[in-house]
């Protein structure tokens, strides 16, 4: 991790959202958007630019679903399993996922992060469903050979 | 920049007339279902085809426009996602369907150069053949107030909005209303908060009014979270100045001068449209300082949402735009009196607030008029999961589920038969065959242990397993639970425990029971409206289908066949004969036997993934 650089990017988003204690989310998620995940440098850094306790800033980012702190594959695939989805079968389809990438629901990156795997709770896409994201690309009415199809595509690209 | 009241009277009456003189149009939807099937990409070609003919067009709403010219508009979403990428064209108003890149020449040379219709791309049911939209079964019984300008108006252009009348009764608040008057209309068309729960607007908004302290706030609720509704996205995404509008309005009446909006994560295209709507309104000055000259101040904030459902919950929600950790506290104090940084606040939901426009326009009279007396108005809903025509629908409030189901919605998908619909999300209830002639509203569903909640109605048929989705339901709620109270924190996951090994096969007696127990204490005890109403899923299914957890209890059986792990698959001994191929493809080595002898499957090791079955040349392995 290139600290010099991470400072200097985090003082940029500082200066765009400011460093009240109300920015905490959006710096965190402009963060995210530049690194795919928070890198843990950025704790200390923030504590001290925030005026916030490490621990503060680290309750809130593990609070909420959206924030990791472990790099991110290139290709983030989000199965939907909300409740549309899930009616329409869409466990088949991460089981699929997960068996061809040696992936599980505790291991959701593959080593050579290429690909991430995860379930998101609805995407409000229900009227496609089951329905897959990669990097919020919508994939529509979903099956476990599109989706088998889906990652040898994907593969070719990499 | 709109300096008074007849600046905003001229710009809208010239917008209003652009519009009336472009009768030609075609509205591409782009919400999300139509632009995942490529809409985008018809747009564009439809775009290129008319310039390629020499056919003028334009793609916003121009100032002066040729009266011959083509408008094509990115419509949004008219809400019937089963049959997009949805193509509308105007003035005949013929709906094609399933439109491809390749059908775009064709609609092009017949329909705006010649006005003839292109039978094949419209829609067709029982033999009868709907060219228009309005036509449609899907649509002849909803009413669409809420959603009136989703699939006809380009989000994207505040003159369009204004040409269809918009910000007309914000003008009325500001000039002709006392903050009073605005309390009381309200109060007086007894508008309902969408969100789930029913509260009197009205009241709310008087409340908060009486307050003395300032700042006060206006919160917009966006973080539609309950897995199987997007009523709220189409709203922001496709008529947000709608529900700036209805934000402004309360403002005024409530003497707040900041309004925020808190927008799920997974909404990206809603926030993009709505900063861009706030862009344009603070352009024209109806945000900002000095609104068109009267000295009332009002802004508005986006806040996004970082994927945690106990943010829908109010002071979960207003702890989360402060920065912190989205946990909801004890209350009282409540959210009118200690809001949003301890202040007084309104919080609303998006429909809620979209709501407003029009009863302030056309008067709580008129608003009455529409549903029963108790919970008046329209509903919207995202009708999905086992039926014919998923989409976004929106009907008056009391309209009967049958109808919403087989009129609007077509029926179960693949002629399967009705078993229950799931409504109200994660605090809801399922209502079984028996209760489809239950008018949809407020007070009747509360009645059989049910909630309108924000409006998800997920159909399910006789393939879906009851037990299964209570697992489900639970399983989302002890995921989102914030871990802050003991009864939801530590209740939800042994409730889940137990629904988990009922599923499995391995449910005991007094599991039922065990769950109406921890269902009790939950819901009296817990902290928040998330954890009081977690156990719903699970009550109402075990009232409407006790012999499915009984048959997964004390027979170890699914009668939905539903569950993979009571599949029971087995050889028949008269029809192997011994050739051993099923064991050598079994993964985990469950198959055993002698040559040339019957073979069979140890139960125990089964893992139930079928690779035996298309195995055997013989067909002698089947589930039984």
């Amino acid at each position: 991790m290139n600290t010099q650089e991470l400072y200097q990017k985090t003082d940029a988003i500082l200066a765009r959202y400011g460093t009240e204690e109300r920015s905490m989310i959006a710096v965190l998620q402009a963060v995210q958007e530049e690194y795919a995940y928070l890198p843990r440098e950025v704790f200390p850094y923030l504590s001290e630019r925030m005026g916030l306790s490490e621990a503060h800033i680290y309750g809130v980012a593990t609070f909420y679903e959206n924030f990791s702190l472990e790099p991110k594959g290139k290709y983030v695939i989000k199965v939907c399993d909300g409740t549309a989805c899930h009616v329409r079968k869409s466990l088949p389809i991460l089981d699929r996922l997960r068996e061809e990438l040696g992936l599980s629901a505790d291991k959701i990156t593959t080593d050579d992060l290429n690909f991430t795997v995860q379930t998101v709770a609805c995407l409000g896409a229900c009227g496609l469903a089951p329905a897959v994201t990669v990097n919020d690309k919508v994939y529509p009415a979903m099956t476990p050979d599109k989706a088998s199809e889906l990652l040898k595509t994907l593969k070719e690209t990499l | 920049m709109l300096k008074n009241r007849q600046d905003l009277i001229d710009l809208r009456a010239a917008c209003r007339d652009a519009a009336k003189k472009q009768t030609r149009k075609i509205l591409v939807c782009t919400g999300a279902g139509c632009v995942s099937s490529g809409s985008l990409d018809i747009y564009a070609r439809l775009v290129e085809l008319l310039r390629d003919r020499g056919i003028p067009c334009e793609v916003e709403l121009a100032k002066d426009p040729h009266d011959d010219s083509v408008r094509v508009t990115k419509g949004g979403c008219p809400g019937f996602c089963e049959i997009g990428p949805l193509v509308r064209i105007d003035p005949e108003g013929y709906l094609y369907t399933r439109v491809k890149v390749s059908d775009c020449e064709e609609i092009i040379d017949k329909t705006i150069v010649a006005g003839e219709l292109v039978e094949r791309l419209v829609y067709k049911k029982d033999g009868k053949v709907y060219a228009k939209k309005n036509e449609i079964p899907f649509y002849q019984k909803q009413k669409r107030l809420v959603l009136e300008h989703c699939g006809e108006i380009d989000s994207d252009s505040i003159r369009e909005y204004l040409s269809v009348g918009g910000y007309t009764a914000f003008e009325k608040a500001l000039f002709d209303m006392s903050a009073d008057d605005i309390v009381n209309e309200i109060s007086e068309s007894n508008l309902r908060g969408r969100g789930g729960g029913g509260f009197p607007t009205g009241k709310k908004w008087s409340q908060v009014k009486r307050q003395k302290a300032t700042p006060k706030y206006i919160v917009c609720n966006g973080d539609e979270g309950d897995p199987g509704a997007f009523m709220d996205r189409s709203v922001m995404e496709d008529d947000p100045h709608r529900m700036l509008e209805g934000m402004m309005i309360a403002g005024l009446a409530c003497g707040a001068s900041e309004g925020y909006i808190y927008v799920r994560a997974e909404y990206p295209v809603a926030v993009k449209k709505l900063s861009r709507a706030i862009e344009q309104a603070t352009e024209l000055g109806l945000l900002g300082k000095d609104i068109l000259g009267t000295g009332f101040d009002f802004t508005i904030r986006i806040n996004r949402g970082a994927g945690a459902f106990v943010c829908g919950e109010g002071s979960a929600l207003t702890a989360s735009i402060e920065g912190k950790r989205g946990m909801p506290r004890v209350k009282p104090p409540r959210t009118v009196e200690h809001g949003l940084f301890n202040m007084p606040t309104v919080l609303n939901n998006v429909e809620t607030f979209a709501n407003v426009p029009s009863i302030i326009e056309n008067g709580a009279a008129w608003y009455k008029s529409i549903g029963p007396e108790n919970s008046p108005g329209t509903k919207a809903f995202a009708l999905t999961g086992n039926v014919v025509n998923t989409g976004l629908i929106e009907v008056p409030m009391g309209t009967p589920l049958r109808e919403v189901i087989f009129d609007i919605g077509g029926g179960i998908r693949g002629g399967a038969e009705f078993k229950a619909v799931q409504i109200g999300g994660p605090s809801g209830g399922c209502l079984t065959p028996e209760q489809l002639d239950l008018p949809l509203d407020f007070d009747s569903l509360k009645k059989v242990g049910a909630m309108i909640g924000s409006g998800g109605l997920v159909v399910m048929d006789s393939n879906t397993c009851m037990v299964e989705v209570a697992r489900f339901f639970m399983h989302f709620t002890q995921n989102e639970s914030c871990g802050k109270c003991v009864p939801c924190r530590e209740g939800t996951k042994r409730m889940l425990e137990i629904l988990e090994r009922i599923v499995a096969g391995k449910g005991r007696d007094g599991d039922i029971e065990l769950l109406l127990e921890l269902a009790d204490t939950i819901s009296a005890t817990a902290l928040c409206g998330l954890g009081k109403t977690a156990p719903s899923p699970v009550v109402s299914t075990i009232k409407n289908f006790r012999s499915e957890y009984e048959a997964h209890i004390y027979e170890k059986r699914c009668p939905a066949g539903n569950c993979r792990k009571l599949k029971r698959i087995s050889i028949d001994p008269a029809l192997c004969k011994g050739c051993s191929k099923c064991s050598r493809g079994c993964p985990v080595g469950a198959i055993s036997g002698t040559l040339k002898q019957p073979f069979v499957i140890d139960q125990e090791k089964c893992i139930k993934c079928e690779a035996c079955v298309g195995t055997c040349p013989f067909h002698a392995i089947k589930e039984d």
